[in-house]
C-alpha cells in the first residue's frame, strides 16, 4: 500500500483483470497467482496461450513458471537489487521511455545515479540470475509497447516490501507501461476485501477514502458529519498493538474476524500480547486460536448471512447478498449498532445499505456508487458521482499525485539469512486449497489437504535422508513447529517452503520479528530455520 | 460493422456478419436445441441437435457452426428438422442409464428437458450399452462415465476457462471417452477441482457432490453474490432451500469470472453450516467460556469497555478490523473506534 502510494498518489492495482486477456506482456514478481488468485490465474494462462508474452520471477518453480517465456529463479530477498540491474540496463541500452519521463514523472536523475551501480553482474551475483537472462527481460519489458506487471505478499512480506514495491513501480514508469489499458503495476490482493477494509478506514492513519486523521480539514468533516470531536494523533498499527499489549499499555482490544495468532508473525509475541490485555473481545464464526484469548466472544455471521459489499483487487465494488438467516441471530453490523447503542451513541442504520450511503457521501472515489447501480456488474472507483461510469484503470493522464516519483532505493538484504546454526531459508506463502483460516472449515477441503507439507528440495532431503511423508522438526531462533516433508524441486537447494492455513502447523512461531519500517508489515516471505527428521513415513 | 439479412421461420432478422445461425435465431427470439454449444466455449459441432433447414442446403446443417450469410432462409423447427432431432435424441438414450429418479441432474438435464420436448420416450434403439464405474474418488465431483454424451464441453471448459487441460478424447468408436489422461479418476489425475467442467456439463455425467441426495434443481432458490475468499472478486449464486446454504453455481454472467471459478469458491461454502460455528455469545468464567445471552454479553462489554477508557484513556483500547468482512462492517468498526472510543487504534490484518 504504502510504496505505490508514495510513487503514483494511490495505493490501488492500477488496471483490471479483465484487461490481461488481450495482455501483450504480463510481468510476474513474487506472486504465486495459479494457486492464491486462481480465476486471474486462468486469465494469465489463456493470455500467454494466446501469444502474451510471460515473465515470472519467483525462486519456486510455480505453476505459471511452466508457461513462461522466461522463469528467473531469484534467490529470496534480493528483488531489488534485481530491479535495478533491469532498469541499469533499460537506461545504458537507452531503452526507456524518455516522453513519459520527462512529462510524467520527477527525481529521474536520483533513480539513474542509484541504478547505475547495479552492474549486471554485480546483480547476477546478488540474484542468481544469469547475466543473459537480465538482458533480454530487460530488453523484453522495455521493448514492449504494454506491459503489466503483477506482485503480491511475495513483494510485500519483506522488510524492504515498501521499497520492492515502489522498485516495481520505478520499472512501470521508466519504461512508460502506465494509465493505459493493458499496463500498470497491479499489486493483487490477497483476502477478498483487503482494499475494501483499506478504503474504508480500517487504517490507523486515515478516515475512510484515504483522508488523513491529521489533516485538521478531513477531521473536521468526520468531526461535523459524525457529531462527536475526534482524534488528530495517528493509531496504531497491528505490530505496535501487540508491543503495547505486552509492554501493558494497551488494556482492551476488539477483534473482528481476524486471527492474528495464526497468520501474523511470531505469533509468540501475539500470544502473549493477548494473554496480558484485561478485557479482550472477539468476534468471529469459530472458536479460533485468537479467540481462545477472549473474555467475550461474540457470534459473527458469514457473508451468506448478511447484505453488503466487497471491494475486490480491481477496486470494483460488488455486492454481497443476504442468502439466509444469521445463524447467531444477528448480522455483524447489527452487533455493533447494539453495542454503540449501548455505550451511548445511538446509530439508526436499519439496513445495510444506509451505512453504504452514509460511507459514500463521505468517500469522494465512492460518490457516485449505491447499491442500485452496482445490482449487476459492480463499479469499480473512482466513482466520483452519480454518472460517472467508475474507472477501469488509473492515472490515465495524470498520476493521482500529479508526477510519478522515482524513488532510488539500495538493496537492504532480508534481515535474517542462513548460517551455520540455522542453515536454512525458510519461505511461506498460501496454497491453492486453502485462503487463510476459513478453508480449514469447509469438511470437503479439510478431507483432502489436511496437514501442512514443507517442501524441501530433493539435494537437501538426500543429504538429510528425508523421503516424502516424513515428519520434522523446524525450529528458528523464535520457536518450532512439527510438520510433514514432501520432496520436490518446486524449490530451490537451501530453501524450504511452508504454508500457513494449518492450526496444528503454526507456522508463524517461526518467522521473523523484522518488519519493514513504514507499513509494519511482518517478513513472512524469509527468515533461517534448521531441520530435522524425528519420524519415518509410516506406510499406509 | 456490416449487417446481414437473413429469413428465420419467417421473420425477417438482421445480424452482424459473421453471427451463427444459432444466435441469429437467439436474437429473433427462438431457441434452437443445443447440447454441444456454450457461448463461452469454442465451437465443436458435435451433437448436430441444433441442425435446422436451410433453403438450397441439401443436408441439415448444425446451426452453431453455420454462419448467416444474406438472403439465407432458414426454419428451425420444421418437420424434417423435428424428425432428425428426434433421431439423434434416441440414439443418445439408446446408450443412456434411465435412471432420472435419482439422478442428480434430475431438473436440470439438457438431455432430458429435450428428450420431453421432442416427445422422445424410449429408444426403440436397443443397442450395446456401456457399463463404466463411477468416480467417486473425491468429494467434489461426482462423475458417472455412463451418461456422458460425448458433448466434450468438460474437456474444453477444462482446457479453455481453467486452462489445465486434464480432460481430453480418449479411445475409439464406442468406446469413445472424456476423460482423464490415462483414464485415471478425478482424485489420481492433475485435476484442481474448480469444477468448471461440471457446470457445463449438460447430462448427470459430472455433479456436484456435496449437492448429492440434498436437493432438487427446482428447489433451490439462487442468491447472487461475491466470492468471500480472495481478492478476485468473482460472482457466483448461493443455492438457497429451508434458510439452509446446499450449494454453489455459477453462470457466465460474472463481472469478473465469467462461470469460471476456483475449488474454494465452488466447493468451500460448506464451512457456513460447520458445525463449529458459533451461535450464541460465549462469556469466559474462571477460565472456561460459558454460553450467555445477546443482552448480557454487549452488556459486559459495554461495560468493561467504558470503563477501562474511563480509567486508561482512549488510546488503551484497540481495535482489528478484517479484511473479510464487508465494506459495511469495516466502517462501522472503524467508526465504532474513532467515535465511541476516540482512538485511532485500527488496522486489520492484511495491508499488503
Ligand atoms: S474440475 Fe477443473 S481441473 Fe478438474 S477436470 Fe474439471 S475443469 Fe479440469
Ligand atoms: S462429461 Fe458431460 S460435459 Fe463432458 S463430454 Fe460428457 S456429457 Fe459432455
Ligand atoms: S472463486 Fe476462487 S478465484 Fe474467484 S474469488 Fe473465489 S477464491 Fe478467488
Ligand atoms: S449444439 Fe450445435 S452441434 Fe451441438
Amino acid at each position: 500500500m504504502a510504496g505505490l502510494a508514495t510513487s503514483f498518489g494511490s495505493g490501488a492495482m492500477t488496471n483490471s483483470i479483465s484487461e490481461i486477456e488481450n495482455a501483450e506482456l504480463l510481468f510476474l514478481i513474487g506472486t504465486n497467482t495459479t494457486e492464491a488468485h486462481p480465476v486471474i490465474g486462468y486469465k494469465m494462462r489463456q493470455a500467454a496461450r494466446k501469444g502474451a508474452k510471460l515473465i515470472v520471477v519467483d525462486p519456486r518453480r510455480i505453476e505459471l513458471a511452466e508457461e513462461a517465456d522466461y522463469w528467473l529463479r531469484i534467490k529470496p530477498g534480493t528483488d531489488i537489487p534485481f530491479l535495478n540491474g533491469l532498469m541499469n540496463i533499460i537506461i545504458a541500452e537507452n531503452l526507456y521511455n524518455q516522453q513519459f519521463v520527462d512529462e510524467r514523472t520527477e527525481n529521474f536523475a536520483a533513480l539513474k545515479e542509484t541504478v547505475g551501480k547495479y552492474t549486471p553482474d554485480y546483480v547476477s551475483d546478488l540474484t542468481d540470475i544469469p547475466v543473459e537472462d537480465l538482458y533480454a527481460v530487460a530488453r523484453l519489458y522495455a521493448g514492449t509497447d504494454k506491459a503489466m506487471a503483477f506482485y503480491t505478499l511475495g513483494i510485500t512480506e519483506h522488510v524492504c516490501g515498501t521499497n520492492n514495491v515502489m522498485n516495481v513501480a520505478n520499472l512501470a514508469m521508466l519504461t512508460g507501461h502506465m494509465g493505459r489499458p493493458g499496463t500498470g503495476v497491479n499489486p493483487i490482493r490477497g483476502q477478498n476485501n483487503v482494499q475494501g477494509a483499506c478504503d474504508m478506514g480500517a487504517l490507523p492513519n486515515v478516515f475512510p477514502g484515504y483522508q488523513r486523521v491529521i489533516d485538521p480539514a478531513a477531521r473536521g468533516k468526520f468531526e461535523q458529519a459524525w457529531g462527536v470531536p475526534l482524534a488528530g494523533e495517528l493509531g496504531l498499527m497491528i505490530p505496535e498493538m501487540f508491543d503495547k499489549a505486552n509492554s501493558g499499555e494497551l488494556k482492551a482490544m476488539y477483534i473482528l474476524g481476524e486471527n492474528p495468532v495464526l497468520t501474523d508473525p511470531n505469533s509468540n509475541h501475539i500470544r502473549s500480547g493477548l494473554d496480558k490485555l484485561e478485557f479482550l473481545v472477539v468476534h468471529e464464526l469459530f472458536l479460533t486460536e485468537t479467540a481462545a484469548y477472549a473474555d467475550v466472544i461474540l457470534p459473527a455471521a458469514s457473508f451468506a448471512e448478511t447484505d453488503g459489499t466487497f471491494t475486490n483487487t480491481e477496486r470494483r465494488v460488488q455486492r454481497v447478498r443476504k442468502a439466509i438467516e444469521p445463524l447467531p441471530g444477528k448480522t455483524n453490523w447489527q452487533t455493533m449498532i447494539a453495542l454503540c447503542e449501548k455505550m451511548g451513541h445511538p446509530m439508526s442504520y436499519s439496513t445495510a445499505e444506509e451505512i453504504f450511503l452514509e460511507m459514500a457521501s463521505l468517500t469522494p472515489s465512492y460518490g457516485g456508487i449505491n447499491y442500485t447501480r452496482i445490482d449487476e456488474k459492480g463499479l469499480q472507483w473512482p466513482c466520483p458521482t452519480a454518472e460517472h461510469p467508475g474507472t477501469p484503470y488509473l492515472h490515465a493522464n495524470s498520476f493521482v499525485r500529479g508526477k510519478g516519483l522515482f524513488q532510488s532505493i539500495e538493496h537492504i538484504p532480508p534481515a535474517e539469512m542462513p548460517d551455520q546454526e540455522y542453515p536454512f531459508l525458510l519461505s511461506t506463502g498460501r496454497i491453492l486449497y486453502h485462503y487463510n483460516v476459513t478453508t480449514p472449515y469447509s469438511a470437503g477441503i479439510a478431507s483432502m489437504w489436511s496437514d501442512e507439507y514443507t517442501e524441501v528440495n530433493p539435494e537437501d532431503a538426500a543429504r538429510l535422508g528425508f523421503v516424502s511423508g516424513d515428519i520434522a522438526r523446524v525450529s528458528s531462533r523464535r520457536g518450532e513447529v512439527t510438520t510433514k516433508v514432501t520432496v520436490t524441486d518446486r524449490v530451490p537447494p537451501g530453501m524450504v517452503w511452508m504454508s500457513f492455513h494449518y492450526g496444528e502447523t503454526p507456522t508463524n512461531v517461526l518467522t521473523s520479528a523484522a518488519l519493514d519500517p513504514i507499513t509494519k508489515t511482518g517478513e513472512y516471505k524469509v527468515c533461517a530455520i534448521k531441520i530435522n527428521k524425528i519420524k519415518e513415513h509410516i506406510h499406509e | 460493422m456490416e449487417m446481414v439479412s437473413l429469413s428465420i421461420n419467417d421473420i425477417e432478422v438482421e445480424v452482424l456478419a459473421g453471427t451463427t445461425v444459432l444466435i441469429a435465431a437467439e436474437q429473433a427470439g427462438i431457441h434452437i436445441p443445443r447440447l454441444c454449444y456454450e457461448p463461452d466455449l469454442s465451437f465443436l459441432g458435435a451433437c448436430r441437435l441444433c441442425v435446422v433447414e436451410i433453403q438450397g442446403m441439401r443436408n441439415l446443417p448444425a446451426s452453431c457452426v453455420t454462419t448467416v450469410t444474406p438472403g439465407m432462409i432458414v426454419q428451425t423447427h420444421s418437420p424434417v428438422v423435428i424428425e432428425a432431432r428426434r433421431t439423434i435424441l434416441e440414439l443418445l438414450i439408446a446408450n443412456h442409464p434411465q435412471d432420472c429418479l435419482t439422478c442428480e441432474k434430475m431438473g436440470d438435464c439438457k438431455l432430458a428437458q429435450y428428450c420431453y420436448e421432442y416427445g422422445v420416450k424410449q429408444s426403440s434403439l436397443q443397442g450395446e450399452r456401456h457399463n463404466y464405474a463411477v468416480d467417486d474418488s473425491n468429494p467434489f465431483i461426482f462423475r458417472d462415465p455412463n451418461k456422458c454424451i460425448l458433448c466434450g464441453k468438460c474437456i474444453r471448459a477444462c482446457a479453455e476457462i481453467t486452462g489445465k487441460n486434464n480432460l481430453d478424447w480418449a479411445y475409439r468408436g464406442f468406446e469413445t471417452k472424456a476423460t482423464t489422461f490415462y483414464d485415471v479418476s478425478f482424485g489420481e489425475s492433475d485435476c484442481v477441482f474448480c469444477g468448471n467442467c461440471v457446470s457445463v456439463c449438460p447430462t448427470g455425467a459430472l455433479t456436484e457432490k456435496q449437492m448429492q441426495g440434498k436437493v432438487r434443481h427446482w428447489e433451490y432458490q439462487k442468491i447472487r453474490t461475491t466470492c468471500p475468499f480472495c481478492g478476485t472478486g468473482c460472482s457466483f449464486d448461493l443455492c438457497v432451500k429451508d434458510d439452509q446454504v446446499v450449494g454453489v453455481v455459477s453462470s457466465p454472467e460474472g463481472a469478473v469470472n465469467g462461470r469460471a471459478l476456483c475449488i474454494k469458491g465452488r466447493f468451500g461454502w460448506d464451512f457456513i453450516h460447520n458445525d463449529r460455528r458459533l451461535t450464541t455469545p460465549l462469556i469466559k468464567r474462571k477460565g472456561c467460556f460459558e454460553p450467555a445471552s445477546w443482552d448480557e454479553a454487549l452488556n459486559l462489554i459495554a461495560d468493561r469497555l467504558s470503563e477501562i477508557k474511563v480509567k486508561h484513556g482512549s488510546n488503551s483500547f484497540a481495535s482489528l478490523s478484517s479484511a473479510r468482512c464487508t465494506n459495511e462492517e469495516n466502517y462501522l468498526l472503524q467508526k465504532f473506534t474513532r467515535v465511541v472510543m476516540g482512538t485511532n487504534n485500527v488496522d486489520h490484518c492484511a495491508r499488503t
